[in-house]
Protein backbone atom coordinates (compact mmCIF):
# COMPACT_ATOMS: atom_id res chain seq x y z
CA UNK A 1 0.00 0.00 0.00
CA UNK A 2 0.90 3.74 -0.36
CA UNK A 3 2.72 4.89 3.08
CA UNK A 4 2.43 8.54 4.30
CA UNK A 5 6.20 8.83 3.10
CA UNK A 6 5.76 8.11 -0.76
CA UNK A 7 2.60 10.63 -0.07
CA UNK A 8 4.77 13.56 1.02
CA UNK A 9 7.43 12.52 -1.31
CA UNK A 10 5.37 13.05 -4.18
CA UNK A 11 3.42 16.29 -3.34
CA UNK A 12 6.72 17.64 -2.61
CA UNK A 13 7.78 16.20 -5.84
CA UNK A 14 4.61 18.24 -7.83
CA UNK A 15 5.82 21.54 -5.10
CA UNK A 16 9.21 21.74 -6.67
CA UNK A 17 7.40 21.45 -9.88
CA UNK A 18 5.31 24.37 -9.83
CA UNK A 19 7.47 26.16 -8.22
CA UNK A 20 10.06 26.25 -10.79
CA UNK A 21 7.30 26.92 -13.51
CA UNK A 22 6.71 30.02 -11.62
CA UNK A 23 10.35 30.79 -11.72
CA UNK A 24 10.55 30.04 -15.03
CA UNK A 25 7.07 32.38 -15.81
CA UNK A 26 8.43 35.10 -13.48
CA UNK A 27 12.02 34.90 -13.01
CA UNK A 28 13.40 34.13 -16.57
CA UNK A 29 10.29 35.48 -18.77
CA UNK A 30 9.04 38.13 -16.33
CA UNK A 31 5.20 38.17 -16.99
CA UNK A 32 4.86 41.60 -16.79
CA UNK A 33 6.14 41.97 -20.68
CA UNK A 34 3.55 39.58 -21.42
CA UNK A 35 0.63 41.07 -19.62
CA UNK A 36 0.92 44.63 -20.81
CA UNK A 37 -0.36 47.21 -17.89
CA UNK A 38 -3.21 49.60 -19.07
CA UNK A 39 -2.52 52.40 -21.50
CA UNK A 40 -3.68 54.13 -24.50
CA UNK A 41 -2.22 53.74 -27.97
CA UNK A 42 -0.60 56.15 -29.96
CA UNK A 43 0.63 55.73 -33.91
CA UNK A 44 3.49 56.81 -35.40
CA UNK A 45 4.80 56.47 -39.35
CA UNK A 46 8.83 55.56 -40.24
CA UNK A 47 10.28 55.54 -43.74
CA UNK A 48 12.29 52.73 -42.18
CA UNK A 49 12.02 50.74 -38.79
CA UNK A 50 15.06 48.15 -38.72
CA UNK A 51 15.01 45.93 -36.67
CA UNK A 52 12.04 46.76 -33.89
CA UNK A 53 10.11 44.34 -33.10
CA UNK A 54 6.24 44.35 -31.02
CA UNK A 55 6.73 44.13 -27.62
CA UNK A 56 9.98 46.48 -28.63
CA UNK A 57 10.52 49.05 -25.89
CA UNK A 58 8.96 52.79 -25.54
CA UNK A 59 10.85 54.92 -23.84
CA UNK A 60 11.25 58.62 -22.62
CA UNK A 61 14.58 59.87 -20.95
CA UNK A 62 16.15 56.51 -20.83
CA UNK A 63 12.59 55.02 -19.05
CA UNK A 64 10.45 52.44 -20.54
CA UNK A 65 7.27 54.19 -20.95
CA UNK A 66 5.03 52.25 -23.35
CA UNK A 67 5.45 49.37 -25.20
CA UNK A 68 4.91 49.13 -29.46
CA UNK A 69 1.87 46.81 -30.10
CA UNK A 70 1.53 46.71 -33.77
CA UNK A 71 3.84 46.96 -37.28
CA UNK A 72 2.30 47.52 -40.39
CA UNK A 73 3.15 48.77 -43.46
CA UNK A 74 0.93 51.61 -45.09
CA UNK A 75 0.57 50.96 -48.49
CA UNK A 76 -0.44 54.21 -49.13
CA UNK A 77 1.94 57.06 -47.89
CA UNK A 78 5.02 53.76 -48.09
CA UNK A 79 5.65 53.78 -44.90
CA UNK A 80 5.80 51.31 -41.84
CA UNK A 81 2.74 52.52 -39.40
CA UNK A 82 4.06 51.43 -35.81
CA UNK A 83 1.64 51.11 -33.05
CA UNK A 84 2.25 51.58 -29.61
CA UNK A 85 1.10 51.29 -26.13
CA UNK A 86 1.85 54.11 -23.55
CA UNK A 87 1.37 53.61 -19.75
CA UNK A 88 -1.71 55.61 -17.66
CA UNK A 89 0.82 56.75 -15.57
CA UNK A 90 2.21 59.35 -18.71
CA UNK A 91 -0.46 61.04 -19.96
CA UNK A 92 1.30 63.93 -20.57
CA UNK A 93 3.04 63.95 -23.69
CA UNK A 94 2.59 67.15 -25.94
CA UNK A 95 0.99 66.85 -29.61
CA UNK A 96 4.82 67.63 -31.28
CA UNK A 97 6.75 65.27 -29.30
CA UNK A 98 9.03 63.62 -31.88
CA UNK A 99 9.48 59.82 -31.75
CA UNK A 100 13.23 58.14 -33.15
CA UNK A 101 14.10 54.77 -33.36
CA UNK A 102 17.07 53.71 -31.81
CA UNK A 103 19.60 51.42 -30.70
CA UNK A 104 20.49 50.09 -27.40
CA UNK A 105 24.31 50.12 -27.42
CA UNK A 106 26.18 49.05 -30.92
CA UNK A 107 24.39 45.97 -32.12
CA UNK A 108 21.37 46.05 -29.16
CA UNK A 109 17.85 45.72 -29.72
CA UNK A 110 16.01 48.75 -30.83
CA UNK A 111 13.66 51.14 -29.21
CA UNK A 112 11.30 54.04 -29.97
CA UNK A 113 12.57 56.93 -28.37
CA UNK A 114 10.22 59.98 -27.51
CA UNK A 115 11.54 63.41 -27.16
CA UNK A 116 8.63 66.04 -25.45
CA UNK A 117 8.11 69.19 -27.26
CA UNK A 118 6.41 72.21 -26.22
CA UNK A 119 2.74 72.59 -27.42
CA UNK A 120 0.00 72.85 -24.60
CA UNK A 121 -2.09 69.51 -25.78
CA UNK A 122 -1.62 66.53 -25.14
CA UNK A 123 -1.02 63.30 -26.86
CA UNK A 124 -4.37 61.27 -26.17
CA UNK A 125 -5.74 57.87 -27.41
CA UNK A 126 -5.30 57.29 -31.55
CA UNK A 127 -3.15 60.68 -31.62
CA UNK A 128 -0.59 60.54 -34.36
CA UNK A 129 3.02 61.44 -33.95
CA UNK A 130 3.89 63.85 -36.45
CA UNK A 131 7.48 64.08 -36.39
CA UNK A 132 9.62 60.68 -36.52
CA UNK A 133 13.35 59.66 -36.97
CA UNK A 134 13.87 56.68 -38.94
CA UNK A 135 16.05 53.77 -37.92
CA UNK A 136 19.65 54.25 -38.86
CA UNK A 137 21.02 51.49 -41.09
CA UNK A 138 24.20 50.56 -40.35
CA UNK A 139 24.70 49.67 -44.50
CA UNK A 140 23.39 52.67 -45.53
CA UNK A 141 25.26 54.92 -43.49
CA UNK A 142 28.66 53.10 -44.64
CA UNK A 143 27.41 52.69 -47.76
CA UNK A 144 27.12 56.86 -47.71
CA UNK A 145 30.35 57.26 -46.40
CA UNK A 146 32.30 55.61 -48.78
CA UNK A 147 30.31 57.73 -51.85
CA UNK A 148 30.90 60.82 -49.76
CA UNK A 149 34.56 59.92 -49.96
CA UNK A 150 34.78 58.51 -53.02
CA UNK A 151 33.00 62.00 -54.26
CA UNK A 152 36.23 63.59 -52.52
CA UNK A 153 38.84 62.08 -53.94
CA UNK A 154 37.07 62.69 -57.12
CA UNK A 155 36.73 66.70 -56.83
CA UNK A 156 40.57 66.63 -55.65
CA UNK A 157 41.70 64.81 -59.16
CA UNK B 1 17.90 -14.53 -54.68
CA UNK B 2 14.72 -16.05 -53.47
CA UNK B 3 15.26 -16.74 -49.63
CA UNK B 4 16.79 -12.99 -49.35
CA UNK B 5 13.35 -11.82 -50.61
CA UNK B 6 11.66 -14.02 -48.08
CA UNK B 7 13.83 -12.85 -45.28
CA UNK B 8 13.01 -9.09 -46.64
CA UNK B 9 9.32 -10.01 -46.56
CA UNK B 10 9.12 -11.71 -43.44
CA UNK B 11 11.44 -8.72 -41.83
CA UNK B 12 8.83 -6.08 -42.85
CA UNK B 13 5.58 -7.84 -42.01
CA UNK B 14 7.01 -8.52 -38.32
CA UNK B 15 7.73 -4.88 -37.90
CA UNK B 16 4.25 -3.93 -39.34
CA UNK B 17 2.89 -6.45 -36.82
CA UNK B 18 4.90 -4.93 -34.15
CA UNK B 19 3.88 -1.39 -35.32
CA UNK B 20 0.61 -2.70 -34.55
CA UNK B 21 0.86 -4.34 -31.82
CA UNK B 22 2.45 -0.90 -30.59
CA UNK B 23 -1.35 0.79 -31.22
CA UNK B 24 -3.08 -1.64 -29.81
CA UNK B 25 -0.86 -1.17 -27.05
CA UNK B 26 -1.19 2.22 -26.57
CA UNK B 27 -5.25 2.23 -27.41
CA UNK B 28 -5.85 -0.20 -24.85
CA UNK B 29 -3.69 1.54 -21.57
CA UNK B 30 -5.32 4.56 -23.00
CA UNK B 31 -9.02 2.95 -22.21
CA UNK B 32 -7.24 1.88 -19.30
CA UNK B 33 -6.69 5.65 -17.99
CA UNK B 34 -10.56 6.13 -17.71
CA UNK B 35 -11.67 5.88 -14.15
CA UNK B 36 -8.10 6.15 -13.03
CA UNK B 37 -8.87 8.75 -10.37
CA UNK B 38 -10.47 5.71 -8.27
CA UNK B 39 -7.11 4.38 -8.36
CA UNK B 40 -5.19 7.23 -7.22
CA UNK B 41 -3.22 5.39 -4.71
CA UNK B 42 -1.88 3.66 -7.72
CA UNK B 43 -0.92 6.73 -9.86
CA UNK B 44 0.54 8.03 -6.33
CA UNK B 45 2.87 5.41 -5.99
CA UNK B 46 4.35 5.21 -9.86
CA UNK B 47 4.57 9.08 -9.57
CA UNK B 48 6.88 8.77 -6.51
CA UNK B 49 9.22 5.63 -8.60
CA UNK B 50 8.77 7.29 -11.65
CA UNK B 51 9.35 10.78 -10.95
CA UNK B 52 10.60 11.19 -7.16
CA UNK B 53 13.37 9.06 -7.35
CA UNK B 54 14.32 10.76 -10.75
CA UNK B 55 14.79 13.96 -9.55
CA UNK B 56 18.38 13.88 -8.02
CA UNK B 57 20.14 13.00 -11.68
CA UNK B 58 17.61 15.59 -13.06
CA UNK B 59 18.46 18.33 -10.55
CA UNK B 60 22.56 17.37 -10.69
CA UNK B 61 22.70 17.30 -14.29
CA UNK B 62 20.40 20.61 -14.67
CA UNK B 63 23.01 22.12 -12.28
CA UNK B 64 26.02 21.07 -14.18
CA UNK B 65 24.65 21.66 -17.66
CA UNK B 66 23.70 25.03 -17.03
CA UNK B 67 27.12 25.62 -15.49
CA UNK B 68 28.85 24.17 -18.97
CA UNK B 69 26.66 26.36 -20.93
CA UNK B 70 27.70 29.69 -18.41
CA UNK B 71 30.97 29.03 -19.34
CA UNK B 72 31.14 28.49 -22.94
CA UNK B 73 28.41 30.77 -23.39
CA UNK B 74 30.86 33.54 -21.99
CA UNK B 75 33.89 32.19 -23.63
CA UNK B 76 32.03 32.64 -26.69
CA UNK B 77 30.46 35.99 -26.11
CA UNK B 78 33.17 37.96 -24.84
CA UNK B 79 34.61 37.52 -28.06
CA UNK B 80 32.51 40.05 -29.33
CA UNK B 81 31.99 42.22 -26.10
CA UNK B 82 28.19 40.74 -25.54
CA UNK B 83 28.45 38.80 -22.97
CA UNK B 84 25.96 40.44 -21.17
CA UNK B 85 23.21 38.24 -23.82
CA UNK B 86 24.91 35.06 -21.91
CA UNK B 87 21.50 35.58 -19.67
CA UNK B 88 19.18 35.17 -22.61
CA UNK B 89 21.57 32.47 -24.35
CA UNK B 90 21.67 30.18 -21.24
CA UNK B 91 17.89 30.45 -20.81
CA UNK B 92 16.83 29.90 -24.49
CA UNK B 93 19.01 27.21 -24.73
CA UNK B 94 17.86 25.08 -21.85
CA UNK B 95 13.87 26.22 -22.26
CA UNK B 96 13.83 25.71 -25.93
CA UNK B 97 15.89 22.50 -26.29
CA UNK B 98 18.37 21.00 -23.94
CA UNK B 99 15.40 21.14 -20.54
CA UNK B 100 13.07 19.01 -22.69
CA UNK B 101 15.45 16.53 -24.37
CA UNK B 102 18.20 15.96 -21.47
CA UNK B 103 15.29 15.54 -19.20
CA UNK B 104 13.76 13.19 -21.68
CA UNK B 105 16.88 11.09 -22.64
CA UNK B 106 17.90 10.78 -18.63
CA UNK B 107 14.57 9.93 -17.75
CA UNK B 108 14.42 6.95 -20.60
CA UNK B 109 18.24 5.91 -18.83
CA UNK B 110 16.86 6.18 -15.47
CA UNK B 111 12.92 5.67 -15.59
CA UNK B 112 12.40 4.02 -18.47
CA UNK B 113 14.65 1.10 -18.19
CA UNK B 114 13.41 0.14 -15.05
CA UNK B 115 9.76 0.03 -16.05
CA UNK B 116 11.06 -2.08 -19.03
CA UNK B 117 12.53 -4.37 -16.28
CA UNK B 118 9.95 -4.62 -14.50
CA UNK B 119 6.90 -5.33 -16.88
CA UNK B 120 9.18 -8.09 -18.83
CA UNK B 121 9.98 -9.74 -14.58
CA UNK B 122 6.51 -9.31 -14.51
CA UNK B 123 5.74 -11.05 -17.69
CA UNK B 124 8.43 -13.60 -17.61
CA UNK B 125 7.10 -14.87 -13.93
CA UNK B 126 3.62 -15.20 -15.40
CA UNK B 127 2.49 -12.18 -13.38
CA UNK B 128 0.23 -10.45 -15.87
CA UNK B 129 -1.03 -14.00 -16.92
CA UNK B 130 -2.24 -14.57 -13.55
CA UNK B 131 -3.95 -10.91 -12.91
CA UNK B 132 -5.68 -11.91 -15.97
CA UNK B 133 -6.64 -15.01 -14.44
CA UNK B 134 -7.74 -13.00 -11.45
CA UNK B 135 -10.27 -10.91 -14.08
CA UNK B 136 -7.79 -7.83 -12.94
CA UNK B 137 -7.35 -6.05 -16.17
CA UNK B 138 -3.37 -5.23 -15.99
CA UNK B 139 -4.21 -2.18 -18.78
CA UNK B 140 -5.94 -0.56 -15.62
CA UNK B 141 -4.26 -1.53 -13.08
CA UNK B 142 -0.39 -2.09 -14.31
CA UNK B 143 -0.03 -0.12 -17.25
CA UNK B 144 -2.27 2.96 -16.95
CA UNK B 145 -1.22 4.49 -13.94
CA UNK B 146 2.54 3.71 -15.41
CA UNK B 147 1.93 5.78 -18.48
CA UNK B 148 -0.27 8.86 -16.88
CA UNK B 149 2.73 9.25 -13.85
CA UNK B 150 5.44 9.60 -16.83
CA UNK B 151 3.00 11.59 -18.74
CA UNK B 152 2.97 13.77 -15.61
CA UNK B 153 6.62 13.59 -14.07
CA UNK B 154 8.46 14.68 -17.62
CA UNK B 155 7.03 17.93 -17.95
CA UNK B 156 7.65 18.61 -14.26
CA UNK B 157 10.75 16.96 -13.71
CA UNK B 158 11.65 19.34 -17.13
CA UNK B 159 10.46 22.51 -15.32
CA UNK B 160 13.11 21.68 -12.51
CA UNK B 161 15.43 21.14 -14.87
CA UNK B 162 15.13 24.56 -16.39
CA UNK B 163 15.05 26.59 -13.64
CA UNK B 164 18.15 24.32 -11.88
CA UNK B 165 20.03 25.08 -15.24
CA UNK B 166 19.37 29.08 -15.32
CA UNK B 167 20.91 28.88 -11.96
CA UNK B 168 23.81 27.09 -12.36
CA UNK B 169 24.30 29.79 -15.56
CA UNK B 170 23.61 32.27 -12.94
CA UNK B 171 26.63 30.60 -10.66
CA UNK B 172 28.76 30.67 -13.20
CA UNK B 173 28.16 33.87 -15.37
CA UNK B 174 27.29 36.44 -12.74
CA UNK B 175 29.31 34.96 -9.69
CA UNK B 176 32.45 33.06 -11.17
CA UNK B 177 33.64 34.88 -14.14
CA UNK B 178 31.55 38.07 -13.19
CA UNK B 179 28.80 39.48 -15.75
CA UNK B 180 26.45 42.34 -14.50
CA UNK B 181 23.80 40.64 -12.77
CA UNK B 182 21.06 43.18 -13.07
CA UNK B 183 21.77 43.15 -17.59
CA UNK B 184 21.89 39.00 -16.86
CA UNK B 185 18.37 38.99 -15.74
CA UNK B 186 16.98 41.69 -17.82
CA UNK B 187 18.86 40.62 -21.02
CA UNK B 188 17.33 37.16 -20.19
CA UNK B 189 13.60 38.42 -19.39
CA UNK B 190 13.61 40.29 -22.71
CA UNK B 191 14.39 37.86 -24.54
CA UNK B 192 12.28 34.89 -23.51
CA UNK B 193 8.53 34.78 -23.94
CA UNK B 194 6.17 32.99 -22.20
CA UNK B 195 3.93 31.66 -24.62
CA UNK B 196 6.65 31.45 -27.18
CA UNK B 197 9.48 29.27 -25.14
CA UNK B 198 8.57 28.34 -22.13
CA UNK B 199 4.99 27.00 -23.14
CA UNK B 200 6.37 25.65 -26.14
CA UNK B 201 9.44 24.12 -23.95
CA UNK B 202 6.31 22.29 -21.31
CA UNK B 203 4.32 21.19 -24.72
CA UNK B 204 7.32 19.48 -25.73
CA UNK B 205 8.45 17.82 -22.45
CA UNK B 206 4.99 16.58 -22.40
CA UNK B 207 5.17 15.15 -25.74
CA UNK B 208 8.60 13.43 -24.88
CA UNK B 209 7.15 12.12 -21.34
CA UNK B 210 4.38 10.23 -23.18
CA UNK B 211 6.75 8.69 -26.00
CA UNK B 212 9.25 7.39 -23.52
CA UNK B 213 6.79 5.63 -21.17
CA UNK B 214 5.13 4.36 -24.01
CA UNK B 215 7.94 2.99 -25.60
CA UNK B 216 9.21 1.51 -22.24
CA UNK B 217 5.70 -0.31 -21.25
CA UNK B 218 5.81 -1.57 -25.11
CA UNK B 219 8.97 -3.15 -24.87
CA UNK B 220 8.18 -4.78 -21.39
CA UNK B 221 4.96 -5.90 -22.56
CA UNK B 222 6.42 -7.37 -25.86
CA UNK B 223 9.36 -8.66 -24.50
CA UNK B 224 10.57 -12.51 -24.92
CA UNK B 225 9.81 -13.71 -21.19
CA UNK B 226 13.39 -14.83 -20.23
CA UNK B 227 16.10 -13.74 -18.64
CA UNK B 228 17.93 -12.53 -21.60
CA UNK B 229 14.91 -11.23 -23.55
CA UNK B 230 14.28 -8.88 -20.55
CA UNK B 231 17.63 -7.99 -21.10
CA UNK B 232 17.60 -7.03 -24.82
CA UNK B 233 13.79 -5.26 -24.02
CA UNK B 234 15.73 -2.95 -21.48
CA UNK B 235 18.32 -2.23 -24.09
CA UNK B 236 15.64 -1.37 -26.81
CA UNK B 237 14.21 0.81 -24.64
CA UNK B 238 16.75 3.21 -24.09
CA UNK B 239 17.89 3.39 -27.60
CA UNK B 240 14.66 3.54 -29.20
CA UNK B 241 13.25 5.76 -26.78
CA UNK B 242 16.55 7.74 -26.86
CA UNK B 243 16.10 8.13 -30.25
CA UNK B 244 12.48 8.68 -30.68
CA UNK B 245 13.19 11.73 -28.46
CA UNK B 246 15.67 13.60 -30.63
CA UNK B 247 13.88 13.01 -34.13
CA UNK B 248 10.63 14.42 -32.54
CA UNK B 249 12.03 17.14 -31.36
CA UNK B 250 13.67 17.92 -34.40
CA UNK B 251 10.17 18.00 -35.57
CA UNK B 252 8.75 20.07 -32.95
CA UNK B 253 10.97 21.96 -33.09
CA UNK B 254 10.93 22.91 -36.72
CA UNK B 255 6.98 23.48 -36.14
CA UNK B 256 7.30 25.72 -33.02
CA UNK B 257 10.06 27.66 -34.09
CA UNK B 258 10.81 26.93 -38.15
Amino acid sequence: MVTRKVEIMVGVFMLLGMLALAVLALRVSSINTWTTPDGYSVTARFENVGGLKPRSAVSAGGVVVGRVTDITYDTETYQAKVTMTLYNDFTTFPTDTSAAILTAGLLGEQYIGLEPGAEEEYLMNGSEIEITQSALVLEQVIGQFIFSQANKSGEEE
Amino acid sequence: MLKLTQNLGQQGLMAVARLGRRFMFLLSTLAGCAGLIRRFHLLIKQLYSVGVLTLVIIVVAGLFVGMVLGLQGYNTLVDFGAEESLGVVVALTLVRELGPVVTALLFAGRAGSALTAEIGLMKATEQLSGLEMMAVDPFRFIFAPRLMAGFIAVPILAAIFNAVGVFGGYLVGVEWVGVDAGSFWSQMQAGVDLQEDILNGVIKSIVFGFIVTWIALFEGYDAVPTSEGVGRATTRTVVQASLAVLGVDFLLTALMFG
